[in-house]
């Protein structure tokens, strides 16, 4: 049924249709409208049998999670940012162990800073945890996501994380098709665990493991996440036959046939790329545009596929690795690695800053007249960069240089174009 | 039933032994059908508190549930002389997560049972005293805040053993650890303010939070049989003396776990909804020399250049729990009587 529906809202709705049976909330934003809508829903007894738990911290969130799922239970929670950090350890070990809870995830920046706002600062953490990370483009896809994240972590036993992007996903209202519950069953069968805490046929979960073991239990999970490469496009058409749409899946492409240029992205900016790429397109640049879905396992063979008749790859990314540049650009161009391309990385949207369609234009412009650089910071300040280095370089105690750039800003809090 | 000729001899408590009471009130650990939840084979050291301490709370435990029981662990020794892989001497359907979440990890397992309808299995989460009064503490008071259906059972050694007896935040003032060594003017272990688990755990308000040593086993597993009387959130705290940190003799393991409670320093207690409901009373009071002078983590505190001040304020601590608990105020004959050897 189509509703207009805020994101999050879809995707509680969306994961209550998944039958989830422990559901673990502690809140942070922008994740809490998700457990809000399914805390309710539990609490009217239209999501039953489920236990709703308001813990005390997402390590205890994820912690909860463990237990339930390693009892057979189907473990459902949400998180964002700091959250995620602070469930760090537990997310690596329910990869460790194996258990296939699913999360979501509404990404947004890690401080300091602190700042709630999103860009994918939060997925890169976590990035080689063991999980496998989907990345929704819009919000239908983010609330269909869950339902092929429930059938491949329980398929695969391995958690299944799906990311969406902070306010521009989960807090924005349009039309979703939401499924029928029937559907929904018939898609995703009920949880049979690979392993359980059973008195009945008692078993250690969790052991101490050495040298002697411990590659092999590591590379089977390895084995488990290149599983998942293969069924992640066998489920995503399953669904677009259960459903009648397409959702998920690998990667998307976009005008690729015959681009020059690749715009790779991850997440709700790939909206914006396509009109970019569009409005190039115009004016004779031949561009296109892969949005990819699975970051984790990361689709090497796919991603050469869809840039190899491309000169130039441009990654855009929300996230970047400090003292060295783009994330998912190290991944694309290992993909790519025996393809004669030019690779740019393009890191933009960090903190929230809005990532508009002029300025990538421009910035694709600067792509085809050969001047844009291997590593570019979209809309960066240089002004506020040379005042803030002058301040160090004059004084021993400069003070915090957050603070010392909203002094020179004043208030433009609302100035984020 | 095999039987074994009754051998009658005494122990320092003046307790007789456990073959001389009647069937029904022999311990579970004397039962041929005990269910041995943490068999033998593990990698424990010699006179080894908590593995003791584990084995009898999870067998009394396993058999007040039927065998219908689910243990959560806490990363520590406990876990790490149990299973290394593929061996493992649990026979209870057990996980092990991580360090400081066991807690929360036993609510998963209570709430997935619970939604299941599996009623009649219950749950037990366990941690040394750093799992519990440190790295898992915010965990624990979460599942005791919401009175999750969970058992928690911490074994307290008082350091943080696994690692090579580090400090914790349930180590005694003056105790020499790896990082609180015995030099400088205040030698060992600050005193600190201490964190008195058992009485946090009943400042929730919980249903039922008991004390017990690895010297007094029947009453030990009589408090896990109690325990599961109950449903929510539950504490049981139990003191294991760990030869290696203490520096005691292995053999004397239940000799130091009986004088800290015949000294006063670990009241031996259980509270129901956070009121004191009972105290295991001292009949043979003794000073905290005998209990201290046993275990090289108090050496520097005995002989030449010792510091007979800081035992003053060891004992103290002693003097100030039996007034707390009424320790001595039962029974009523030789009472308050000093000696000065177990």
């Amino acid at each position: 049924m189509r509703r207009q529906i805020e994101g999050s809202r879809a995707v509680a709705e969306t994961v209550a249709l998944c039958r989830p049976e422990v559901v673990c909330a502690y809140p942070i934003s922008p994740q809490t409208h998700i457990i809000e809508a399914i805390g309710a829903m539990v609490k009217s007894g239209r999501l039953s049998p489920c236990e709703f738990i308001n813990v005390e911290s997402e390590f205890a969130a994820m912690s909860v999670s463990i237990g339930a799922s390693a009892t057979g239970a189907r473990a459902y929670t949400a998180t964002a940012s700091q959250g995620l950090l602070f469930m760090i350890e537990a997310v690596y070990n329910a990869a460790g162990l194996g258990l296939p809870i699913v999360m979501t995830l509404a990404n947004r920046a890690i401080g300091a800073p602190i700042n709630i706002w999103n860009d994918h600062s939060d997925a890169m953490a976590v990035r080689d945890a063991g999980w496998v990370q989907l990345f929704a483009e819009t919000n239908q896809e983010a609330a269909d996501l869950h339902i092929q994240a429930f059938r491949l972590a329980e398929e695969l036993s391995l958690p299944v994380m799906v990311c969406m992007d902070g306010f521009i996903l989960t807090h924005a209202v349009e039309g979703i098709d939401l499924p029928e519950q029937a559907a929904v069953d018939a898609f995703l069968p009920p949880y049979d665990p690979r392993q359980v805490l059973d008195p009945g046929d008692p078993v250690s979960i969790g052991a101490m493991v050495g040298p002697e073991a411990f590659e092999e239990v590591r590379y089977l999970s390895h084995l488990r996440q290149l599983d998942a490469l293969e069924r992640i496009p066998v489920l995503a058409a399953e669904f677009a036959e259960s459903f009648g749409r397409s959702s998920g899946g690998l990667l998307h492409r976009y005008r690729t046939e015959d681009a020059e240029t690749i715009v790779v992205a991850l997440g709700s900016v790939l909206g914006t790329i396509k009109d970019a790429a569009d409005a190039l397109r115009a004016t004779g640049e031949r561009v296109g545009v892969v949005g990819i879905t699975s970051f984790r396992p990361f689709p090497h063979d796919a991603v050469r596929d869809a840039l190899s008749g491309a000169r130039k790859v441009v990654v855009v990314e929300k996230a970047f690795s400090v003292g060295f540049g783009g994330v998912l650009s190290t991944d694309v161009a290992m993909a790519t690695h025996d393809v004669d391309l030019s690779l740019c990385t393009v890191v933009a949207g960090l903190g929230g800053r809005a990532i508009t369609q002029r300025s990538l234009e421009s910035m694709l412009v600067d792509a085809a007249k050969e001047r844009l650089e291997r590593l570019t910071f979209l809309d960066l300040d240089h002004q506020i960069i040379e005042r803030e280095r002058a301040r160090v370089a004059g004084s021993r105690r400069s003070g915090p240089t957050a603070e010392n750039i909203l002094r020179d800003l004043g208030t433009v809090a609302s100035r984020i174009g | 039933m095999t039987t074994q000729p009754v051998r009658f001899y005494q122990i320092g408590s003046f307790a007789v032994g456990n073959r001389l009471v009647d069937q029904a009130d022999r311990t579970v650990q004397s039962r041929p059908d005990r269910s041995n939840s943490l068999d033998s084979g593990h990698r424990a050291c010699q006179g080894c508190g908590e593995a003791l301490g584990a084995r009898y709370a999870l067998d009394a435990a396993m058999r007040a549930t039927n065998g219908q029981l689910i243990a959560v662990n806490a990363t520590g020794c406990l876990e790490v002389f149990s299973t290394p892989y593929p061996e493992t001497s649990w026979r209870v359907a057990w996980l092990h997560s991580l360090f400081g979440n066991a807690p929360a990890v036993a609510t998963g397992v209570a709430a997935a049972l619970k939604v299941k309808g599996m009623h009649d299995v219950r749950v037990v989460g366990q941690a040394g005293d750093g799992g519990t009064v440190d790295i898992g503490f915010g965990c624990l008071s979460g599942m005791f805040e919401r009175n999750d259906d969970v058992l928690f059972i911490c074994y307290d050694n008082e350091a943080y053993m696994n690692t090579g007896v580090q400090r914790s935040g349930a180590t005694p003032a003056a105790a020499r650890t790896a990082t609180t060594e015995a030099i400088g003017p205040e030698p060992g272990n600050v005193f600190g303010q201490g964190k008195d688990l058992p009485r946090l755990a009943m400042a929730h308000g919980i249903a039922y939070v008991a004390t017990a040593t690895v010297a007094d086993l029947h009453d030990l597993e009589a408090k896990v049989e109690r325990a599961m009387e109950f449903h929510g959130a539950r504490y049981l705290h139990i003191l294991v003396p760990c030869p290696l940190g203490w520096g005691s003799a292995p053999s004397d393991t239940i000799r130091v776990a009986r004088l800290a409670h015949q000294t006063g320093l670990f009241p031996v207690f259980e509270a129901e909804y956070g009121e004191v409901t009972a105290v295991s009373s001292i009949r043979h009071r003794m000073p905290v020399e005998s209990y201290l002078s046993i275990q090289s983590r108090y050496a520097h505190l005995f002989g030449e250049g010792g510091r007979p001040d800081i035992v003053a304020r060891i004992q103290a601590i002693a003097d100030r729990n039996i007034l707390r608990y009424g320790l001595l105020e039962m029974p009523p004959s030789d009472s308050d009587r000093m000696e000065t050897s177990p």
